[in-house]
């Protein structure tokens, strides 16, 4: 075991000092393209507000979004547009209360049922359909509501089309967060329930939900931030609508409909600005409410 | 206690000084442990876990760089030479370090693991160099007669036990002049451990061999020299046959006998 | 007979599974059964053909410009997508790892991954548009490029966050062994972490294609919407998933059935790509 003498002493020395500066380089390239990557966010939250901010008042929120005329005339007096988005923000809620409420349950039954079968075969090929129904284009939802409910449930553009989308947008998102919180639930919780002679479906109320209870409000609410911004199966289901509207049978507006509508119409498209600003406040308000239940359940 | 060691200035591979870390501002995890590590033996490092005996190890070769948080404070010298002026690079090429748990490169096959080192720094090897140091480190640590048929196959079939000779084969194949070893028996069977001792009694006729370990009755086995830490403080450092036999400390001697772990 | 509650839970959560593969089934039968007067018009041909007439009497769908806008676009955006995604990922799990910096970076992200379509096409359609006829690419700032590059924002946090994922699960034994041996930190993240990532950050980038594949609204507002074949990336063009969105509401009879059928197409591209992208990542 004799030491041979190291070659290449001088060879290590000389590229030291070019090994860090290319080390330097590199993390310098790195932290730059990561400034571009979120610079985006910035320059659109900035440039809502910068525009959006003038049309935020009472009406914005008491009324329903102005005709073509009205906007015109404002405009041609220098006034602020007239009215609100009332009939939008009754919409998205409207629809993201019916799609939740037919998603909510199914989608925790089946984030069950793939928790309790996770192994087996059929479960497996549940949840690659899942799967792949998360992936499927949001406008390609919109035309299968079109033709399973606009078509022969409601013979025309409604309120319960428009959910119908949206449901099938959300579903997997609230089985596949369900599943994942369920997974995190220590089996020993759960064992320790059997041991007592607790039955299934109370191990399922009584202790998987209230322990996984954060995990599943967080997907539940950041699936909805993910589908009240939703325009494009809309347009193929809900249409829009100039009034409020709660029959689930008539067409209805959405805030993202109108956005649609006043980018659209040259007389209201300064509505824009502050109808989006407005959307993004629900989203980011949702995702940041989530978070802070993630971070304060892992503390 | 450097009197005592009787290590001179020639014999002192590594002389630390004075040296602290604290993981977050105001928490300590070794205070103030001053030391001489002597050439050519093998030095182990015990203690209850959380010790900070790991830490010291790892502050030698500056590993606490890679983490913002954590403050040094001190200075290690090698071979007289304050570690504080050298490179990264420089100095991680002269000490060696082999880990708690073998970890071979997965995505590289077992001779590109002995050269990781070579590869890592961009020097590039020709054919003979390459299979030389392949070959002498794989002998070294007593490993070549089990793989030299399959130099090119992935690591990740190999046992614990050959792993970590593997890792250890890694560490030396840079020449360096000390080898830092961080537990690394400590996710071995027995009878992998028996032959990583063996082996580090051997390397220590070229290299400095510094050895955290858990295990108590292994210090004993292999060492030279013994340091006892407790609460990040160095109690106790000396020869291993006299620390064992008869310890000045209260505490190393409640350790040593098993009255805490 | 007693009520058998137990039996009863099991079979509820059964037939809620059913609901999912209902729902699936039904959505390809729905979309081959809407796309049949197509294909029995056009046969293949639809897949190929670059024509796009409304004309009564002179009717006849072809799918392949909207294809072929569809793959440029999101190939585009695929390749912006791929150094931002990936340099962010590093930032956040590599570079700034566990660190304040590195968690306000990664909520910006998810906060991009929230905005909805329609609000990054108007700002396409505001600030983008505008800054691309100003470097002179093209004089109405609508096209290919303009919606690939829109297209890229979009999916570049959904790359990230999975990039981040996979990189943090990189063993740091590994990357520590690596700077033991006097790797600087770009030596360890290209020999050490990308190689033992590399199938995770590859599937990444499929799952951001797929999803770029399938955007609608952002892309509609700034492609231009000209049923042709783009001649170049700063030509104008559309997408199967903006066509759609565009004449859907004027359809009926055949051209009804041909958007019909392209949404098939895309239902199958995407599928495609997705299955391929959780294929690798189940691998893993």
């Amino acid at each position: 075991m004799a030491k041979p003498k190291l070659k290449y002493n001088s060879i290590l020395q000389r590229e030291v000092k070019s090994r860090f500066i290319k080390d330097k380089i590199f993390s310098g390239i790195v932290i730059t393209l990561s400034l571009i990557t979120i610079s985006p966010i910035v320059l659109i939250i900035l440039k809502l507000i910068a525009k959006g901010y003038k049309q935020i008042n009472l009406s914005f929120f008491t009324e329903t979004a102005p005709n073509t005329f009205q906007a015109m005339e404002a405009i041609n007096s220098g006034n602020v547009i007239p009215g609100g988005i009332l009939n939008g923000i009754t919409g998205s809620l409207f629809m993201v209360f019916l799609a939740s409420i037919m998603a909510i349950p199914i989608g925790l039954l089946v984030g069950i049922f793939l928790y309790e079968n996770g192994t087996k075969r059929y479960a497996n090929i549940v949840k690659d359909i899942t799967d792949i129904l998360q992936g499927v284009p949001s406008i390609v939802l919109g035309l299968i509501s079109y033709f399973w409910v606009v078509k022969f449930i409601t013979n025309g553009f409604s309120a319960m089309a428009g959910s119908f989308a949206l449901f099938i947008m959300m579903l997997p998102l609230i089985i596949r967060s369900t599943e994942e919180t369920l997974k995190m639930v220590p089996d020993t919780i759960k064992e320790a329930g059997f041991a007592l002679g607790v039955p299934y479906h109370k191990i399922i109320l009584r202790v998987l939900i209230p322990t996984g209870l954060s995990g599943l409000i967080t997907g539940i609410l950041l699936s909805i931030s993910r589908i009240i911004g939703e325009t494009a199966p809309l347009m193929l289901t809900a249409l829009g609508s100039m009034s409020v509207n709660f029959d689930i049978s008539k067409p209805t507006s959405a805030i993202p409909l109108l956005i649609w509508q006043f980018y659209n119409d040259p007389n209201m498209v300064d509505l824009i600005w502050s109808s989006s600003l407005l959307l993004m406040f629900f989203v980011l308000a949702l995702n940041l409410i989530s978070k802070q239940i993630i971070s304060k359940r892992n503390k | 206690m450097i009197d005592e060691l009787n290590i001179q200035e020639k014999d002192a591979v590594l002389d630390i000084k004075n040296l602290s870390v604290a993981y977050s501002k105001g928490k300590y995890a070794v205070t103030n442990v001053s030391a001489q590590v002597k050439r050519n033996k093998v030095t182990a490092i015990m203690g209850p876990s959380g010790c900070g005996k790991s830490t010291i190890l790892r502050a030698i070769n500056k590993m606490h760089d890679l983490y913002p948080n954590i403050e040094t404070e001190g200075q290690v010298f090698l071979n007289g030479v304050d570690t504080s002026s050298m490179s990264t690079i420089m100095l991680r090429r002269k000490i060696g370090m082999v880990f708690q748990r073998p970890n071979p490169f997965p995505t590289m096959s077992i001779s590109d693991n002995v050269i990781a080192g070579y590869k890592l720094n961009g020097i590039k090897l020709k054919k003979f160099e390459r299979e030389e140091i392949v070959k002498k480190s794989l002998q070294d640590v007593t490993l070549w007669e089990e793989v030299k048929d399959s130099l090119n196959k992935k690591g990740t079939f190999l046992s614990g036990g050959q792993q970590q000779r593997l890792c250890i084969a890694r560490a030396l194949a840079f020449q360096p002049d000390v080898i830092l070893l961080d537990e690394p028996t400590s996710a071995l069977d027995p009878v992998a451990t028996k032959k990583i001792e063996e082996l580090l009694i051997a390397l220590k006729e070229h290299y400095t061999i510094l050895l955290v370990t858990h295990n108590m009755s292994q210090a004993a086995r292999i060492s030279d020299y013994s340091m006892f830490m407790y609460l990040g403080e160095l109690v106790e450092y000396g020869k291993s046959k006299e620390m064992f036999i008869n310890p000045k400390d209260k505490r190393t001697d409640e350790y040593l006998t098993g009255k805490f772990s | 007979m007693k009520w058998n509650v137990e039996k009863t839970t099991k079979t509820l959560l059964f037939a809620a599974s059913l609901v999912i593969i209902i729902i699936a089934s039904g959505m390809v039968l729905s979309l081959m059964n809407g796309s049949i007067p197509a294909f029995k018009e056009f046969g293949l041909k639809f897949i190929i053909s670059t024509e796009w007439n409304p004309t009564e009497g002179n009717e006849h769908y072809g799918a392949l410009p909207f294809i072929v806008g569809t793959i440029l676009t999101s190939v585009i955006a695929i390749i912006i997508c791929i150094p931002l995604a990936f340099s962010t990922s590093l930032f956040i799990s590599e570079l700034y790892r566990g660190t304040k910096v590195a968690s306000i970076i990664g909520t910006m992200v998810d906060m991009l991954a929230g905005i909805p379509s329609i609000v990054y096409g108007l700002w396409g359609f505001y600030v983008l548009r505008p800054w691309i006829i100003d470097l002179g690419f093209n004089s109405q700032g609508y096209g290919i490029f303009t919606a690939g590059l829109i297209l890229a924002i979009m999916v570049i946090p959904y790359a990230t966050s999975i990039s981040t994922e996979i990189m943090l699960m990189v063993s740091n034994d590994l990357k520590e062994a690596a700077y033991s041996l006097g790797a600087t930190r770009r030596e360890v993240i290209f020999n050490v972490l990308i190689p033992n990532a590399r199938s995770g950050i590859f599937t990444s980038f499929i799952l951001a294609f797929g999803r770029a594949l399938g955007e609608t609204m952002a892309v509609t507002m700034l492609i231009g919407n000209a049923n042709i074949i783009p001649k170049g990336i700063f030509d104008t063009g559309n997408t199967m998933a903006s066509i759609i969105a565009n004449q859907f509401g004027e359809a009926d009879g055949l051209k009804l059935s041909s958007l019909i059928a392209i949404g098939l197409l895309l239902f199958v591209m995407t599928g495609l790509i997705n299955g391929l992208g959780k294929f690798i990542i189940k691998k893993l």
